[in-house]
């Protein structure tokens, strides 16, 4: 590579590509250290963790990291070790190996310039590391920045000299993850002596070469002092991409290196070779052309099964670009179909290739929604850590229990989800986990316990978050909501309307205000957060037993399932997983309140009538409630209300658009969306509603009079007209 | 007011000033003018972005008058102003020979319906006059200077003045 070539630009994108690849290193490496702690590591987990570690430590080192380098290089020696069983696992290491993992996220945010971090940090880690390398009777490791060892100038078999065969076949992976047989045989050069014979008869004809391909073959004589584990670690990284054959002629018995990961492999001699070195063999692809005389082993690649689910990693910004294009694209084929069908007259093959065309752009949109969509594991990956690190931090013992981490979701939700989750969890360990003291004199198990749980539940993602913990304290919940005025001081709640008042702003329960959580961000923010994603959250709790947050998310925030209904001349969308049914009411059983409010009895229920055609002054529009339709919406607090229109007119995915783009939030208004006829359609914000009604109302008169005032007979005379979806039950 | 082709002969000569770099004293600048009524206005070509038919908006509710609904453009959804309106004329009866201007304005798209666009003007920043003081109850923040065209007047606008006093924006973002 000519380094000289890469601008400041590249070197912030190599940058920008190193932390997105320990990202995900340190992902891959926390989900394997996740039950470190009651289980052994196998041998594969452990050169997974080893090989994340080696990848960030090589990038810190051209990055010139020097903390996160000499960590991690303390930490992959101690892998070692313990890959070749010079350590064996024990609680020690264990908690170690949990608490090196920590570290070395920590330094990489640091290095990202997430947080700072003191000098020494982890250097207890490191001590603690080093002490156990100690005990593996090995002193301390060189530093991967020595100088290469010497060129071995060996001239011929010395004493004490194994001898390998190694065969060679790389395939056209190998090339494109960037790997460069030169550098490996390079490699083997520098520790012992070899003796190379390439095989090009798979070589074809000038104009049947594929350029990118790969042809060559090797067959290689190695006499070196070194063993068999050092010869296999120079391929470590390509085993996959290869056919890989390596025998050891001394003594007698040959072993297979897969088998082989021996003994006493000092951990020193693995080296990135130094830019200096250019004294290349003469085995350059395509440089002599006798074919060998060895077949190559035709062994399938071993090991890592990484390539049968290959990934490419892709920019966010060109998916969105694919998805919104798409969805243009939808919404122009329907178009075309509304004026084919209006035109009429129109032969039955041009109608039956616009179906299949219509039908492939659906297929095409659901195949670009599902490039967006990812495990919730990401997410959930992070949170053991931060159990630990508070439990830590609180002197109490928590377990976390996570299922459903394989739940896909869109990506744009999945980022959006880390805050309230990561708020929830402190929460739950701050104020619902009782110290261990307490817990034991409840007879409770020593260990809190909270779970983690997702899973799909029709268009939407369903998330738990619950404890075992003391649960909410109702009275001291009350207390403090008087005390700031959020409800009179003679109110008389329903225990679930206490607990909503979690969600009130600026609320915090801990007696003590922590360290941990009460800084004044509370549910309230996350009650918004999750808002935003169109989802919803309630609580549950019981005293002594524990609390459970629920949320309701969809799965993703470019499409929406909607109802469109018409009010006038406007259509409008409702969100269909808010709506629970749609009716048309008896006229006896809508009441005018006094103050201008108007309820319907739904089955003895009183449930308040929003007229979208009032709040949003839409003119000619029905506004008797049992000439026009009800649809009844479920808010996010749990309340119900009955929704005025003039007529459904239909289920249908939409593509949500922002309107904030290019103008303010509009009260009401969650979005807008883009119908067949090309025309905008608005989608409703459920939530706002109810204050939208009380305002208008209000403005009229301030006479508070109470549903409960009105008396009527519970009635079965509704009219069901089609129901919609079910509901989703959101809490069991 | 003539027809507004004959105004200006005086157009589209120096288009390449537009595009020079620095700030001479007597740069060149492009507008494009338009007809609300029978006054002529026009605006930076630099913020517009297009130039398209009236087509029927959606009704947002609640908003400002002269606000008058939004619009598909291409998959964005874009606010279409009736500048005519906004200018205390009364409402337009748009009809399909009614032209809306599409303009970015601080980092947004909004559409601006208009009677007809006029031309193209070329003219050093040195032509521009500025709007002489008036009386405090007539409203001049967003227009940014007077234009000689011929024998008649072209009004400047200042796009970013004039559609900051809705309600729902925030004056105090907008003010920088």
């Amino acid at each position: 590579m000519n380094e000289t070539a890469f601008g400041a630009n590249d070197l912030d994108r190599f940058r920008a590509t190193f932390f997105e690849e320990c990202a995900e290193l340190i992902a891959d490496m926390e989900a394997r250290l996740a039950d470190v702690a009651t289980h052994t590591v196998d041998a594969e987990e452990l050169n997974a963790i080893f090989r994340a570690v080696h990848s960030i430590k090589a990038g810190a080192g051209a990055f010139g990291l020097k903390q996160l380098v000499s960590f991690s290089h303390g930490l992959e020696a101690l892998l070692d070790c313990l890959r070749d069983g010079r350590i064996v696992q024990d609680d020690r290491i264990s908690h170690v190996l949990v608490r090196a993992g920590d570290v070395l996220a920590a330094l990489v945010d640091a290095a990202q310039g997430r947080g700072a971090l003191p000098d020494n940090f982890g250097a207890d880690i490191a001590d603690e590391i080093e002490a156990l390398l100690g005990d593996g009777k090995r002193g301390s490791v060189p530093m991967p920045t020595a100088a290469p060892l010497p060129v071995l100038s060996v001239t011929g078999p010395a004493t004490g000299q194994h001898r390998y065969t190694i065969r060679f076949r790389p395939l056209a992976e190998l090339f494109r993850h960037a790997n460069e047989p030169l550098l490996l045989i390079r490699e083997m050069k520098r520790i012992g002596t070899l003796t190379t014979r390439c095989d090009a008869s798979a070589l074809p004809a000038l104009d049947a070469l594929e350029p990118e391909d790969a042809y060559l073959a090797w067959t290689f004589e190695l006499v070196t002092d070194q063993p068999l584990a050092t010869v296999t670690e120079i391929f470590e990284f390509v085993d996959s991409d290869c056919a890989l054959d390596i025998e050891q002629l001394e003594p007698a018995a040959a072993v297979t290196a897969s088998t082989a990961a021996a003994a006493e492999t000092p951990a020193a001699e693995r080296q990135i070779p130094g830019p200096g070195h250019l004294d290349a063999t003469n085995h350059q692809p395509n440089a002599h052309l006798t074919p060998a005389p060895t077949a190559v082993a035709k062994q399938p690649a071993t090991g890592r099964s990484g390539s049968a689910n290959a990934s490419i990693r892709v920019d966010l910004a060109r998916i969105d670009r694919l998805v919104n294009t798409v969805g243009e694209l939808v919404i122009t084929q329907s178009m075309l179909t509304q004026q084919l069908l209006e035109q009429g007259g129109i032969g039955t093959a041009i109608l039956r290739g616009h179906e299949d065309l219509s039908q492939l752009t659906r297929e095409l949109q659901e195949c670009v929604m599902a490039i967006r969509m990812q495990p919730v594991k990401s997410v959930f990956q992070r949170m053991p850590r931060l159990v630990r690190e508070i439990a830590a931090k609180l002197g109490k013992e928590v377990e976390l229990v996570m299922s459903g981490e394989q739940t896909e979701v869109d990506k744009t939700v999945i980022e959006e989800l880390a805050d309230p989750l990561t708020h929830m969890i402190r929460n739950a360990i701050d104020h619902g986990i009782e110290d261990p003291e307490t817990r034991r004199a409840e007879r409770k198990p020593k260990v809190g316990r909270i779970e983690l749980s997702a899973a799909h539940v029709g268009s939407n993602i369903l998330i738990h978050v619950a404890d075992d913990g003391a649960g909410i304290r109702r009275d001291r919940l009350l207390k403090k909501a008087i005390e700031k005025g959020i409800v009179p001081p003679n109110a008389d709640l329903l225990d679930s309307e206490i607990d909503e008042l979690l969600f009130a702003p600026g609320f915090s329960t801990a007696a003590v205000v922590t360290d941990v959580s009460g800084r004044g961000v509370g549910m309230d923010v996350v009650r918004r957060n999750v808002n935003a994603l169109g989802g919803r959250i309630q609580v549950q709790s019981t005293p002594g037993r524990g609390t459970r947050f629920t949320l309701v998310i969809p799965l993703t925030l470019a499409v929406l399932d909607g109802m469109a209904v018409a009010v006038g001349a406007e259509r409008y969308i409702l969100p269909l997983t808010s709506i629970i049914e749609s009716i048309r009411p008896d006229m006896r059983h809508i009441r005018e309140l006094t103050g201008g409010g108007q309820v319907a009895a739904i089955r003895g229920e009183y449930v308040r009538l929003i007229h979208l055609s009032k709040i949003f002054n839409v003119p000619d529009a029905i506004t008797e409630p049992w000439k026009g339709l009800v649809v009844l919406v479920e808010t996010a607090a749990g309340g119900k209300i009955g929704i005025v229109v003039d007529e459904l007119i239909g289920q249908q995915q939409v593509v949500i658009k922002s309107l904030r783009e290019n103008f303010d939030a509009v009260p009401g208004i969650s979005g807008a969306t883009i119908l067949g006829t090309g025309r905008v359609a608005l989608i409703i914000d459920i939530e706002q509603l109810p204050t939208l009604g009380d305002r208008r109302t209000r403005q009229r008169c301030d006479d508070g009079s109470s549903v409960a005032g009105t008396r009527d007979r519970p009635s079965s005379a509704e009219r069901p007209t089609g129901a919609v979806a079910p509901p989703l039950a959101a809490t069991g | 007011m003539g027809s507004p082709q004959d105004q200006s002969n005086s157009t589209s000569t120096a288009a390449s000033a537009i595009a020079a770099a620095g700030e001479p004293p007597n740069r060149m600048l492009q507008f494009i003018s338009f007809r609300v009524g029978d006054q002529q206005f026009a605006t930076d070509i630099m913020a517009v972005r297009e130039i398209k038919g009236w087509t029927d908006t959606t009704t947002l509710p609640n908003q400002q008058e002269y606000l008058l609904g939004v619009l598909n453009l291409r998959g964005t959804i874009v606010p279409i102003y009736d500048l005519r309106c906004r200018f205390g004329l009364g409402l337009t009866t748009a009809s399909r020979s009614h032209v809306v201007i599409i303009v970015s304005v601080l980092d947004r798209m909004i559409g601006l319906l208009v009677d007809a666009v006029s031309d193209i003007i070329t003219v050093s920043s040195s032509e521009i006059r500025p709007v002489p003081e008036m009386e405090r109850a007539t409203n001049t923040e967003y227009l940014r200077g007077l234009i000689s065209v011929g024998d008649s007047m072209v009004v400047l606008l200042s796009l970013e003045t004039l559609f900051s006093q809705s309600p729902q924006m925030d004056t105090s973002t907008l003010a920088a």
